[in-house]
């Protein structure tokens, strides 16, 4: 029996983006308020899980052709060179910097060497938690 | 309300136990859920649950009453963790019931014959 | 560069290794092997003119400042002679090996990794002044070496090798550890030199024998002493150029070099001197003895290694000596440490051109079996000359380096009538016999490597391939170093000069100060004494007995097997094999409710006699926060859902409960101000659901025996045991904090020090962060292990065991 999905790939086309912005938003503003790479990640993931839900697995694959292994072995990678980098500036391993600049259209913003490390652990939530749910769907 | 709450923990860990003792895989998953939840509220109890505002510091303001932030860093990490637990059990028992064609624990032994 | 760097080298460089050979296949991966060691031993050497003076490097990495633990490189005349034979060595071995490995059928990379792994190991334990980095880099050397060693995993003999090289030297390793933790604890300081620096008082310590022996048990086990040396002929097993290298050339010199550098710490101690000086020397005669018993010329050449370490080692003892002698600079056991050091050099020339034809030879006839081999001498003359040069220097005679460190040994020997401590004017005597009884062996087993191999009749129906000289690239190494052997015959007081005297300094520091006071001059000839006539003696007694060896060479099968050593290791690892089998069948049952029940049930004991014994168990109904009724709503709720999960007939139902208790657990940290905690949990919680029953999918449809669980008793009580326990945990555990809350730390520095607000994010991504790291570690290795279990589908087959 073939379902009508239509209302459902609708919604899902306007939800999804509305999902993967606010993502970001809590990535982004995971230092000062709640939020964080964790949250950003796995609401990114339940956003391409849900568009997985309204179409299938192909579809979605051909719409965002990433390699979710590779995703998380490049954020491991970032999260340790993150934390190493400071070896080079001779400060003990895992000591993070930051300063406040002056961006145009930001105004005022702090910049964090730890939210390179949580861009890393986004990664990594990301791509883990689409590995594991892309490799059982597929599973025949 | 923390004594209610270290009640409700005894008893999630309770029926936690009694579910990974049985025989049926699935149960045993399930009931490492149920651990994973006892432990986090544990951990949160452990901290206390006083504290009126959430640890976030606004604005550069601090205030004095803020719940215990240790607890939740070790909780939210735990949570991911045990998601990925979760999901790796699920796995090995679908393709433990793929290959071996049951799910039942007192079949899957894996000593008998074993040299 | 900085030093200790440096020893990190071989090791970065292995992390190209496996990228070269798979893009540049074509090329063999040796080539850029070889300039690690090539480069390294260049960068090396140009330390020689000012180390000669008696200068000293020291570099220090800071490790774990904590605990005082860091990397210190330290050159002197001893780290750097063996740094250069490490790397010099290891340059030949890698050369000789781009001929010997082929590149279409050898896993390269796997070799060359381990390869390098090693090199840069043994740097560290020739460079390390800290004594727990010079364990870790020595357990490191153990393990490249059981990696070599097993490199032709699917061959039994190999693994077998491997695993008895491990267990031995890591034990010796681990009683070496023992060994070093008293010695911080004795002086205070993890250095080599600060102990050093205070061996007297040191010597005055309980400890201090126990120390000894603790840490001769290490250099023993390491460097094939008696009776540890029988996981050296299984160590063959291993590719020809490892053998040469690690069994031949360095690390079995470890234990040769820890023996040196701490002999000013021990020296003090009689028991020192004999214990290495008496162990040393009865090797020696004891491997030289069997050598000629076997029949494979790898073996041969191991316990010919072995009876030149235990050589090597009872100068170092007998030049401990020293220490005890009032002016013994003057007198003759000065050469005995002069003489090790030298014997050293000479022994890492001949043995490696010798493991390197063994090597040649294996791989041109297809055979190690002396007793096929024979009449290669026309077939093969390049090899047979360096051959010749090898075991003529190895035997002791002219015009070879052999020579000249066999007469010093002796000297060294016949020296100890100087020492006259302990009343030893008779026994003295003992040490030049035995000496000199296990140099004719040595003798007789070095002529008996070369001519059975070279000389005889040729038997082509034996060899499995036709026997023909090996490639000029294969040549290059072992001819380069029997020139060597014959060259430091003709200039070995330049060789003196630049590498045994510094490092002679280096061991008797009690003696001299500096390496221009070392008064040895070494000259082949000098004169008519008791050493050239011993000499003698060792020619015509071990000509004699060569010329009648196949008259008595069978006596050596009447020496039963049955009470080798060997025999005493295979039974201790099959008792100990048998035993812990035994005794885990008594307990691990199969099923894993038995093994939770013993977990559950023990944890549960543990806790409660942990809150009993410290009276932990209070409560505190002071500080409790009020209870409300969104609170109590929630809670019954969990508590529904969770009794729904109890007693659901089917698993539909108990996976949307468990749902429930996730999402109301959700809703709890959101009442208790955890919205980091609410937001996670909600997510996750949607996604294990859609994950439950995307799994669901594939697991058993629900069928009529999924009734019920049938209660159990004992089920029930382990599980009542738990949650009692955990509510008094959680009790007891709020009410009493016996040490402040770190938290405090982290709310006032939050946003001065570390720059951010959400004090949980914060925490995870910096004042934490370690646990962060490991933890997303840990999601990819879960995410590798599920796609491990779905795509590969690793199901069982019989007869994939390539042994079975």
């Amino acid at each position: 029996m073939r379902t009508n999905d239509v209302m459902l790939q609708t919604a899902t086309k306007v939800v999804t983006f509305i999902i993967l912005m606010f993502a970001v938003h809590i990535f982004f503003a995971g230092h000062y308020t709640p939020g964080g790479g964790f949250v950003g990640g796995l609401l990114t993931a339940s956003a391409i899980v849900l568009l997985m839900l309204a179409f299938d697995i192909p579809t979605v694959k051909k719409i965002i052709p990433i390699n979710y292994v590779v995703l998380s072995a490049v954020g491991l990678l970032i999260a340790i060179a993150t934390a190493s980098a400071s070896i080079v500036f001779d400060v003990p391993f895992f000591t993070h910097a930051y300063d406040y600049f002056d961006l145009p259209l930001f105004g005022e913003t702090s910049l964090h060497s730890a939210l390179l490390f949580d861009i890393g652990v986004y990664l990594v939530v990301v791509g883990v938690t689409m590995t594991i749910i892309q490799t059982i769907g597929e599973d025949e | 309300m923390e004594i209610v709450m270290s009640v409700a923990i005894g008893l999630l860990f309770m029926a936690a136990v009694y579910l990974m003792l049985s025989k049926s895989l699935i149960r045993i998953i399930i009931g490492t859920g149920l651990l994973s939840h006892g432990a986090h509220l544990l951990l949160l109890t452990m901290g206390g649950l006083g504290g009126t505002a959430p640890p976030v510091v606004a604005d550069g303001v601090t205030v004095s009453d803020y719940a215990d932030p240790l607890p939740q860093a070790l909780i939210l990490t735990a949570i991911v963790i045990s998601f990925a637990v979760t999901s790796f059990f699920l796995v090995l028992a679908y393709r433990a019931y793929q290959e071996l064609g049951t799910d039942n624990m007192e079949l899957l032994r894996g000593t008998e014959d074993y040299e | 560069m900085s030093l200790v760097f440096l020893i990190f080298i071989p090791i970065l460089a292995a992390l190209f290794i496996p990228l070269l050979f798979k893009r540049l296949g074509q090329i063999h991966t040796g080539w850029f092997v070889l300039l690690v060691p090539a480069a390294l031993f260049l960068y090396y050497a140009t330390r020689l003119p000012s180390v000669m003076e008696g200068g000293t490097y020291v570099s220090e990495l800071s490790w774990i400042p904590s605990l005082d633990i860091a990397f210190v490189a330290y050159l002197d005349g001893l780290s750097l002679l063996f740094t250069l034979l490490i790397t010099g060595i290891g340059a030949l071995v890698v050369l000789y090996s781009i001929f010997y490995l082929d590149k279409h059928r050898e896993q390269l990379h796997n070799f060359y990794v381990y390869l390098l792994i090693f090199m840069s190991a043994m740097l560290g334990v020739v460079q390390s002044d800290h004594l727990i980095t010079l364990y870790l880099f020595w357990e490191l050397t153990s393990i490249s070496s059981f990696l070599l060693i097993a490199y032709w995993y699917t061959r039994d003999r190999s693994r077998f090798g491997a695993l008895k090289s491990m267990m031995i030297t890591v034990f010796g390793g681990l009683m070496m550890l023992g060994g070093f933790v008293l010695l911080s604890i004795m002086g205070g300081t993890y250095s080599i030199r600060e102990l050093i620096a205070q061996a007297p008082e040191l010597a005055q310590h309980d400890f201090f024998i126990w120390a000894l022996v603790l840490v001769l048990l290490g250099a023993f086990t390491k460097s094939a002493q008696f009776p540890f040396y029988i996981w050296l002929p299984d160590a063959m097993e291993a590719p020809t150029p490892v053998s040469a290298y690690l069994h031949s050339a360095t690390m079995v010199k470890a234990g040769i070099y820890l023996v040196a550098r701490l002999t000013p710490v021990f020296a003090l101690s009689e028991v020192w001197m004999w214990l290495v000086a008496g162990v040393g020397l009865f090797t020696m005669v004891w491997a030289s003895f069997f050598a000629l018993k076997q029949k494979d010329l790898k073996g041969i050449l191991a316990f010919s290694t072995v009876s030149q370490l235990g050589l090597i080692m009872s100068l170092l003892g007998v030049g401990a000596a020293a220490y005890h002698v009032e002016g013994a600079a003057d007198t003759y056991l000065k050469y005995a440490a002069f003489a090790a050091i030298f014997h050293l050099i000479n022994h890492a020339t001949f043995k490696g051109s010798l493991f390197m034809i063994a090597g040649i030879i294996d791989h041109e006839t297809g055979t190690r079996d002396i007793r096929k081999l024979g009449g290669l001498m026309s077939l093969m003359p390049v090899s047979f000359t360096v051959a010749l040069i090898g075991s003529l220097s190895m035997a002791g005679l002219p015009p070879f380096n052999g020579f000249l460190s066999k007469e010093m040994f002796l000297t060294a020997m016949l020296s100890l009538q100087e020492f006259n401590m302990f009343s030893m004017d008779v026994w003295w005597v003992l040490f030049p016999i035995i000496a000199w009884i296990g140099s004719v062996f040595t003798f007789i087993y070095s002529l008996y490597f070369v001519f059975h191999t070279f000389a005889g009749k040729h038997q082509p129906e034996e060899l499995p391939k036709q026997a023909h000289e090996a490639p000029i690239g294969m040549l290059i190494s072992p001819v380069f170093l029997a020139a060597l052997v014959v060259l430091i015959f003709f200039i070995p007081n330049l060789i003196g000069d630049w590498l045994v005297k510094p490092a002679v300094a280096a061991i008797q520091p009690f003696l001299y100060d500096s390496p221009q006071n070392v008064d040895i001059h070494v000259s082949a000839w000098h004169g008519f004494n008791t050493e050239l006539f011993m000499t003698l003696g060792i020619f015509a007694i071990g000509g004699l007995m060569f010329w009648t060896l196949r008259k008595w060479q069978h006596l050596y099968d009447v020496y039963p097997d049955s009470i080798s050593l060997n025999r005493l290791y295979d039974e201790m690892m099959l008792l100990s094999y048998g035993g812990a089998n035994r005794f885990s069948r008594i307990y691990m049952t199969g099923f894993i409710r038995s093994y939770l029940v013993y977990m559950f049930s023990f944890m549960t004991f543990i806790v409660l006699l942990t809150l009993f014994l410290n009276e932990a168990f209070q409560i505190d109904f002071s500080n409790l926060a009020p209870i409300g009724v969104y609170e109590i709503v929630i809670l019954l709720a969990l508590v529904g859902a969770t009794l729904t999960i109890l007693g659901s007939k089917s698993r539909l139902t108990a996976i949307i409960a468990l749902g429930a208790v996730g999402y109301s657990v959700a809703l709890l940290f959101v009442i208790f101000r955890a919205p980091d905690l609410a937001l996670t949990q909600l997510v996750i919680e949607t996604i294990s659901v859609a994950l439950f029953l995307l799994a669901f999918y594939h697991l058993p449809q629900i069928s009529r025996k999924e009734e019920r669980m049938k209660f159990r008793f004992g089920n029930a009580l382990v599980a009542l045991g738990v949650g009692v326990t955990m509510t008094l945990v959680a009790l007891s555990a709020h009410s009493q904090k016996s040490l402040p809350s770190i938290s405090e730390f982290y709310k006032e520095t939050v946003y001065k020090e570390a720059g951010g607000g959400n004090i949980v994010n914060v925490i995870l991504v910096d004042y934490r962060g370690f646990d962060t790291l490991f933890e997303i570690a840990v999601l990819g290795i879960a995410g590798i292990g599920i796609i491990t279990m779905i795509r590969l589908r690793l199901t069982k087959k019989e007869g994939q065991h390539e042994n079975k």
